[in-house]
């Protein structure tokens, strides 16, 4: 928790404690589709300094707002049913009447719309950049139809590049630059911080923070082709110590000469596979597809629509067309004998 | 007779028109008749040039297609209904999107103003027909082809399918082969001629031909409406029209304006689309707001309550209009202080916006209110239309819209715009027109039901979307899992928009029904006080048997308003029929100051139109020759159409003669 949050919440507390009290009651530690919460839900949940302000914006303009509405259609139906004199002064209504309700009704609603100016202003200036210098800096590049991620490091040995799953230190802010390899995408972890897109030959950037741990669903929101609906990547907050020892293990390259019986396997995936995926510590580095040296760490697959179980990760490679139709990467035909041993050797890649 | 009148003869004239009288079955009305009426059979139906004829073609053609993109729309609405269903691929899915978008956008929602406009400005204005009733029928031609060569890859499962903003580089060659986007690129780039040479005859209809007397602040609002989308389309189509062309060239020539490897800008895309897609949003529903502003108060039985605050207003909007495109594009890395511009800017315009519902309310408020089948689409379109407006203005929030940009928010905020501020008022413009169309008066039960099956289905199925984008559902997806919160808005929306077709349907049924049992209408059914009504139903070739001389904003109320004004005078007016003429007016004060001749019917806006169609569909196939050879025909017709013809001389020459002996 840095200073800034404590400073936001105080200004805002007055108004909005009932609702950060009912927000702070959240459990969040799971990912939050299991509790039963849609995980893309921004209007109602929001876990950093990134997009708090909004979405406590966004309660206010959705009360006003409604308050208007409902101001006006009383305003119409009182229009249509008001009681009129029975008798008929004149046949046809008078021109030059009825300007005041022009007038005030305008005044009104420029008023209203200049204090919400004021307020959107006052609230993009501060989700802007954060406070602190982020602790973290990390780019992030569209593919069709999965997300690279690179750990950035002044000691480039301590570089490293993941997929589709991106921790955080809980409590500090991230700067994620973006990036395209191909079309234009749009990186957006709602319950973190609004989106942005991702344009080739640009490099455009935003920051995020969770303030609470758990897992943040983000989703590409740009229509970038067939398979724009499974572009999902997954955002995990984590303590300090965790998010070090992740980093950790993501540093080192994968550990396959020591294990025995995955020769096979391995052999399999070098013909076939590494054409377009990379496995640190091996022969396999293509660039095409997501790094899969720590395969078997990550929560989801093909860009978030499977969860990570050996039955999906067969499933994905034997029916991929079917499963993520268009996807780059082709339905790959195996043998029972040979996706015993993928399989294997797939299992190694913690 | 009017001040307008006395002051219209002129020295200068060579020949003063002679004024008079023209009742039904005159000798002067039967050889008017003569003279406007086309050829019958299918030659006068290909050489048309009155504007009542391509208003209704325009209209018919329109309605169809937005039956189709209806169409599609539903398709998709059952994919969507609950999570991971296979009804539809992918490609499909998307073509299926992006050809309702374009179907809805480009081929319905302006055409269809553009009938209205095209039918009722001339009758609204006094005069005989449009400025340039030939270039009125190429626009028609052109747009029907367009539409078609648009529609023609359909069937072969080539279709656009970027979507209807089409981002580079996804709609570029490396990402997207096949000819879809050509299709797409060359239909803008033809449909932007039609749209542009229709633009342009309105503006200076409505700047030379108006009936004497009928100064600016006397012509309805749907003229202003129209005025005011036509000069920004004016300025708005070249911006789209360069876009696809760079696009055509990038694809098909090898240039790199939007090619990220050499140097080219996605960015430019965006820009140059959202710089005409802003203004454009705004042109497909200020002359549908024009509709409801004329036509509610004929049912309020008073006149508009703020005639000059919602006519300034609605250029204010269009003003405006062109310096919000930035609000489409706040997710793309701008620097701050210009999102902050915009963002105002875009708060902004919801002001204007506020002074027509203003309007409309105060209207109803001092009025007696008729509850006719348009009174009710009119009366929820109000509803509707402050819905969209503050959705709009959340959307215009810059934090708020990093969020609501691209999801289901935008998609019921756009679709409460666009059916709410477009199609209500269409729908209940066509209850409204249809006994000056053919006629006959539209069946009032079934239109009852019409308005309320449709006004809760469309609520049932739009409103749940706005949900839909808090709960944080992308546009554009072909599906979701069923983890995703999402199932339930999507069936509600899915059934709503089931139950919004059934009105659709009913209001079909409404009009073949009316078309041949509605009771037979009077020149004036609804006892409305604007111009058209003075004509009878429907109205007769030449439009007025004598152009007649306005006095005020309601020349059929003028007794009941008694506002102290002169009166119009309607029957005995200029009668003008050597030859088809109509007259022209001084642009502000409408004084006359030119007798016009307007052209025969032709065959050439027809032939214009198809032999650039087919160059057009030349170029898409890569066929030179054939290309060549459309554009010659294409000009060969060009050179019939403008031939130099006598009897087309608009103005004597400038010497003394006696009237009656002019032209020659």
């Amino acid at each position: 928790m840095n200073d800034y949050e404590s400073r936001f919440r105080h200004c805002v507390a007055g108004k909005y404690a009932f609702f950060s009290m009912a927000l702070a009651a959240e459990p969040t530690s799971a990912t939050l589709a299991e509790n039963g919460v849609a995980p893309l839900n921004y209007f109602l949940h929001s876990y950093g300094p990134a997009s708090t302000p909004t979405m406590y914006l966004g309660w206010v303009f959705v009360a006003l707002l409604a308050a208007i509405f409902v101001i006006i259609a009383l305003l119409l139906a009182g229009a249509i049913f008001h009681k009129r004199p029975a008798e008929d002064p004149r046949p046809i209504g008078r021109e030059d009447e009825g300007m005041p309700w022009i007038y005030i009704g305008t005044g009104v609603s420029t008023c209203i719309l200049f204090a919400l100016t004021i307020y959107t202003l006052v609230t993009l200036n501060v989700i802007a950049k954060p406070i602190d210098a982020p602790a973290l800096t990390l780019t992030v590049t569209g593919y069709d139809w999965w997300w690279k991620v690179e750990y950035e490091d002044d000691d480039p040995t301590r570089r490293f590049v993941t997929a589709n799953e991106i921790h955080i230190p809980v409590g500090v802010p991230v700067l994620v630059k973006l990036k395209s390899a191909d079309v234009i995408h749009a990186f957006w972890v709602p319950m973190l911080a609004g989106k942005t897109q991702m344009i080739p030959g640009l490099t455009n950037q935003q920051w995020l923070q969770a303030d609470t741990e758990g897992v943040y669903r983000g989703q590409c929101t740009q229509y970038c082709g067939v398979q724009h609906a499974h572009m999902g990547l997954e955002v995990v907050a984590q303590s300090n110590a965790e998010f070090r020892k992740w980093q950790d293990a993501q540093r080192r390259s994968a550990v396959t000469a020591s294990v025995t019986g995955i020769d096979a396997g391995k052999q399999l995936f070098l013909d076939r596979c590494a054409g377009c995926h990379t496995i640190r510590g091996t022969e396999a580095v293509g660039a095409h597809a997501p790094d899969l040296t720590h395969l078997k760490s990550r929560r989801l697959i093909a860009g978030g629509l499977l969860t990570n179980t050996p039955d999906h990760l067969v499933k994905w490679i034997t029916h991929t067309q079917d499963l993520k139709p268009g996807a780059r990467m082709p339905s790959v035909e195996l043998t029972p004998t040979e996706i015993s041993s993928l399989s294997a050797f797939l299992s190694t890649l913690y | 007779m009017t001040d307008a009148a006395e002051s219209s003869p002129d020295l200068n004239f060579t020949r003063v028109p002679e004024v008079g009288c023209a009742p039904i079955g005159s000798a002067a009305e039967i050889r008017l008749a003569q003279l406007w009426e086309s050829a019958p059979g299918w030659r006068g139906w290909l050489s048309t040039v009155d504007h009542k004829e391509i208003g209704l073609r325009y209209l018919v053609t329109a309605f169809i297609f937005l039956l189709m993109g209806g169409i599609e729309a539903l398709i998709m609405r059952v994919q969507l209904a609950s999570p991971n269903q296979t009804l539809l691929t992918p490609e499909q899915y998307s073509q299926l999107f992006t050809m309702h978008g374009v179907t809805m956008i480009f081929l319905y929602s302006l055409p269809i103003l553009s009938g209205f406009s095209n039918y009722l400005w001339p009758l609204m204005l006094g005069s005989r027909d449009m400025a340039f009733p030939r270039l009125n029928a190429l626009s028609y031609w052109i747009f029907l082809f367009a539409g078609i060569f648009l529609y023609s890859s359909f069937p072969l499962g080539e279709a656009p399918n970027a979507g209807w903003f089409n981002y580079v580089p996804f709609s570029g060659l490396e990402y997207n082969t096949g000819p879809n986007i050509d299709v797409y690129a060359l239909g803008m780039v033809l449909l932007g001629i039609s749209t542009t040479v229709g633009a342009i005859n309105f503006v200076v209809t409505l700047f030379r031909m108006r009936a004497p007397g009928m100064s600016i602040e006397r012509v309805p609002i749907l003229v202003w409406g129209t005025l005011t989308a036509s000069v920004a389309n004016i300025f708005a189509i070249p911006s789209v029209s360069l876009a696809f062309f760079l696009l055509w060239l990038d694809r098909q020539v090898g240039t790199h304006f939007f090619d990220v490897v050499n140097g080219g800008k996605p960015l430019l895309w965006q820009h140059l689309f959202w710089m005409f897609g802003h203004p454009w949003v705004y042109a497909v529903v200020l002359p549908a707001m024009g509709i409801v502003s004329d036509a509610l108060p004929t049912f309020c039985r008073r006149p508009l309550v703020g005639y000059s605050a919602v006519a300034l207003s609605t250029m204010a909007t269009m003003l405006l209009g062109f310096g919000v495109w930035i609000h489409h594009m706040f997710a793309t890395g701008l620097p701050t202080l210009a999102l902050s511009f915009f963002g105002a800017a875009s708060m902004v315009i919801s002001i204007p916006s506020a002074v027509a519902v203003f309007a409309w309310i105060a209207t109803i408020w001092l009025g007696r209110p008729v509850f006719n089948t348009p009174f009710l689409f009119f009366a929820g379109f109000v509803l509707l239309f402050v819905i969209g407006g503050l959705s709009g203005v959340m959307t215009a929030a810059v934090p708020l819209d990093f969020q609501l940009n691209e999801t289901y928010f935008i998609v019921a905020h756009l679709h409460y715009v666009l059916l709410g501020i477009n199609v209500f008022p269409v729908i209940g413009g066509i209850y409204y027109w249809f006994p000056k169309f053919f006629g006959r008066m539209m069946n009032e039960t079934l239109g009852k039901w019409s308005f309320w099956v449709m006004f809760i289905g469309f609520n049932l199925g739009f409103f749940p979307m706005h949900v839909a984008g808090l709960l944080g559902m992308p546009r554009r997806i072909y599906t979701y899992a069923p983890n995703m919160g999402w199932s339930t808005v999507n069936m509600v929306t899915s059934v709503g928009s089931f139950v919004f077709a059934a009105g659709i349907l009913i209001f079909l049924v409404n009009i073949v029904v009316s078309l041949k049992r509605g009771v037979l209408a009077a020149p004036n059914p609804w006892d409305a006080p604007t111009l058209e009504w003075a004509t009878p139903s429907p109205p007769p070739a030449y439009n007025f048997a004598v152009i007649p001389f306005i006095a005020s904003r309601h020349p059929l109320w003028e007794d009941r308003l008694d506002e102290g004004a002169g009166r119009s005078s309607l029957e005995r007016g200029y009668l003008l029929m050597e030859g088809r003429e109509t007259i022209g007016t001084t642009p502000l004060d409408a004084i006359p100051d030119i007798i016009l001749k307007m052209p025969e019917d032709s065959y050439t806006p027809f032939f214009v139109g198809l032999f650039s169609a087919l160059a057009f569909t030349g170029l898409l196939l890569h066929w030179g020759g054939f290309t060549v050879l459309m554009a010659l025909a294409c000009s060969l017709s060009l050179i019939v159409w403008m031939w130099p013809r006598t009897a087309l001389v608009q103005r004597a020459p400038y010497i003394k003669q006696d009237t009656g002996a002019v032209h020659g």
